[in-house]
């Protein structure tokens, strides 16, 4: 075991000095092997992370969502429907929730009213998301107002803001009072825009969704479950979009590897015939070689994976943000979590060694079985 | 589903390794067939020469595979979440009638990959390759076998759809359903965990044999196969269940979670390794009638078998640790007793 260790130090020694004979070329090979790195950890993580802000968004959200449908268009619903809900064995609760959007032509932008029941608001006043702090310039105190649904005037007193920290579901936020938001939209009292049930035990959902959906067949039924599959998926299918898109780039990489394994110059030949002359086998040469690759490989791996990390989790994610969060007028301003997930670094990887090692394998074959004679003369 | 960057990858990995390996099947012909050491024609020395690319380029793959099947199966395990029912792998793999045959098809590979890797490396101590046609015929044993498996994994990942209800591992190996690992969880904890220690004791005993005379490793191996199915089975009907503190849940896949602190994978793999380490120490010792193997031989398969014990010991050693600090009571201590026949 001592000595295979100690065979194994100076092949790695001696690897690295080679490497380091050669540096133009193994800093070139360095700068582009991180380079790939960097691009697909920065998606990786980045779509990692937000898929996490998602799920820890809607670990909040109620169960079940009751919506109802007229001619497939979503409508209002009777606050009779919630009776007939709450008779349901195992609903916890039931609420009929207030919400929608209102188009502000100052900003042209569009804010989401919600009347948010715990605390209430006073009637006339409002809480604005940062967001709309930023594109109204509003401070509180300061008068904001809309015209109703009638040609009418409302007018709101803003309260305070909501912090930044919530920023991702809160900075187009508008909180109103019940009665501001009916006068706005004209909505009747009675009616609702949909209904949030919460349920005690998790498996019970779906026993009391098919409940709900026998009870009142004219209803929708969303379970958070579903929200956080589709969510899961569709961030899933942008990454792997994104990773189709670079398969050019990596592709590329590949060849760029095999290209620069393969152009051997006159001294290395020199080199490996000369090793050979004195005494190293075929396949001595072809482990130093897969050595000095694997050196160039994890440093390359562990550089790019750290700027990514970086360039996501502190600078925004600047390269890829348009393409992974999707675009807004009121899009959050927020930092991501920090997250580090061991399949994301497993699948990397596969993206980016793998391929690296395949590609130069032929090259490091043709140059360790020349004959020692040939290169010497 | 195929835009999963893990599935990507697995596939990407299958593909480029079944290529490699099919790509390497007509010179392996070529070395069944012309392969001779005596002569010094050109062919021969070109033949000798390519030997070391396929060698090389096989290390690579086949290592790449067996990465691929921690890979495989912690993807499974966190797709859980994407289909309807499915609360671990054995969700996932439910889905379509492709993915139990992926796991299986890729277990098959894993050892016939190390297999080869062991006699590769028994091969390359001789300085006559004196084992290139087994290891060749070996080699085109090998390619259907990793063709077989991709084709089966592209089918299950191409079959995969997000609407389809999966049974969870609760309904599969505690319901009424009849699969071959329902039948497992069956047998009586207190059967599968005394068939555990006695096929280890037989293990170890042999692994000693072998370890002293030198002889014996080609039992040691089956042994080890046998060791590796008790195993398995022991963790679905008994050590599973400690892990879990519920009676009633045995799921070979929910204890690599993270709830669990992933202690699975401290369970399989040195499961895995040991019963691979064990399938090549009888691989090398065949070898070593060989005269150019007669010394490098026993010394590979001491080591290999020595390992495996080390990593069936390691198992054993997890196994009861996990049982000892569960604070779950499967077998009553009277019943323990009178088993062992003392007084209750």
């Amino acid at each position: 075991m001592r000595g295979w260790l100690n065979k194994q130090r100076n092949l790695l020694d001696f690897s690295l000095s080679s490497l380091s004979r050669r540096r133009g070329k193994t800093l070139g090979m360095l700068a582009v092997y991180t380079a790939i790195v960097f691009l697909l950890a920065s998606v990786m993580l980045f779509s990692h992370a937000i898929r996490r802000e998602a799920a820890t968004v809607l670990a909040k959200s109620p169960e079940v969502l009751v919506q109802r449908m007229v001619a497939g268009r979503h409508d209002l619903i009777p606050a009779r429907h919630l009776d007939a809900i709450k008779g349901i064995r195992g609903v916890q609760s039931a609420e009929g929730r207030l919400w929608g959007y209102l188009f502000d032509p100052a900003a042209a932008a569009n804010y989401t009213l919600m009347v948010p029941t715990n605390p209430r608001i006073e009637p006339g006043k409002v809480v604005i998301g940062d967001g709309v702090v930023r594109v109204r310039s509003a401070d509180p105190g300061d008068l904001m107002s809309f015209r109703a649904h009638d040609g009418s005037l409302v007018q709101f007193k803003v309260e305070s803001a909501i912090s930044r920290d919530s920023a991702l579901v809160s900075t187009d936020l508008f909180l109103v009072a019940e009665e501001d938001f009916r006068r706005l939209f004209g909505i009747a009292p009675g009616l609702f825009t949909d209904l949030a049930i919460s349920v005690r035990n998790p498996r019970e959902v779906t026993k009391i969704a098919e409940k709900i959906d026998a009870a009142l067949p004219d209803t929708r039924i969303i379970l958070r479950d579903e929200i956080l599959r589709t969510y899961e998926s569709v961030f899933d299918w942008r990454e792997g979009m994104l990773l189709v898109l670079l398969a050019g780039s990596i592709l590329a990489f590949a060849i760029f590897s095999w290209e620069k394994a393969s152009g051997l110059s006159a001294e290395e030949r020199r080199e490996i015939g000369i090793l050979k002359a004195v005494g190293w086998e075929t396949g001595d040469v072809i482990r130093l070689k897969m050595l000095e690759g694997l050196v160039v490989s994890l440093s390359a791996f562990l550089v790019g994976y750290l700027l990514a990390y970086a360039h996501v989790f502190h600078f925004g994610a600047g390269l890829f943000e348009p393409v992974l969060k999707g675009w807004a007028v009121l899009y959050p301003k927020y930092k991501l979590a920090p997250f580090v997930d061991e399949l994301q670094v497993a699948t990397l990887f596969f993206f980016t060694v793998f391929p690296y090692t395949i590609a130069t394998v032929v090259p490091i074959w043709r140059a360790a079985i020349v004959d020692p004679d040939t290169v010497m003369r | 589903m195929l835009f999963q960057p893990a599935i990507i990858a697995l596939l990407l990995a299958s593909l480029v390794g079944t290529l490699m390996v099919a790509a390497s099947v007509p010179f392996a012909v070529r070395v069944m067939r012309r392969w001779d050491t005596a002569s010094g024609s050109e062919a021969q020395l070109e033949m000798e020469k390519r030997t070391y690319l396929v060698s090389t380029l096989l290390v690579v793959v086949l290592l790449s595979e067996l990465a691929s099947l921690i890979l495989f199966v912690f993807n499974a395990d966190r797709m859980s979440s994407l289909f309807v029912g499915a609360m671990c792998a054995v969700g996932t793999l439910n889905v379509n009638d492709f993915g139990f045959p992926t796991l299986y098809l890729r277990i098959a590979v894993f050892f016939a990959a190390s297999a080869w890797l062991v006699l590769n490396h028994v091969d390359s101590r001789g300085f006559d390759y004196p084992l290139v046609r087994v290891k060749y015929g070996a080699l085109m044993a090998l390619a259907p076998l990793m063709a077989a498996a991709a084709g089966v994994q592209l089918a299950y990942f191409l079959g995969l759809r997000a609407d389809v209800i999966a049974s969870c591992c609760s309904t599969l190996f505690s319901g009424a359903t009849q699969v071959t690992s329902d039948k497992l969880a069956a047998i009586a904890p207190e059967a599968s965990l005394a068939g555990l220690a006695v096929a280890l004791i037989l293990v170890m005993a042999a692994g000693r044999r072998a370890l002293a005379t030198g002889k014996g490793a080609v039992a040691y191996a089956v042994l080890s196969l046998v060791a590796f199915v008790v195993a398995m089975e022991a963790v679905v009907a008994a050590i599973s269940v400690y892990v879990y503190e519920l009676p009633h849940h045995h799921c070979p896949f929910c204890i690599l979670k993270g709830e669990y602190g992933h202690v699975g994978y401290a369970l399989y793999l040195p499961l895995f390794a040991a019963a691979v380490l064990g399938v090549g120490g009888g691989i090398a010792q065949p070898a070593a009638s060989l005269a150019s193997l007669a010394e490098a031989a026993p010394r590979i398969m001491r080591r290999c078998v020595g390992s495996s014990m080390a990593g069936f010991a390691l198992f054993g050693a997890v196994a009861l640790w996990l049982i000892v600090r569960s604070h779950l009571i499967l077998i009553e201590p009277e019943r323990l007793l009178s088993i062992l026949g003392g007084q209750p």
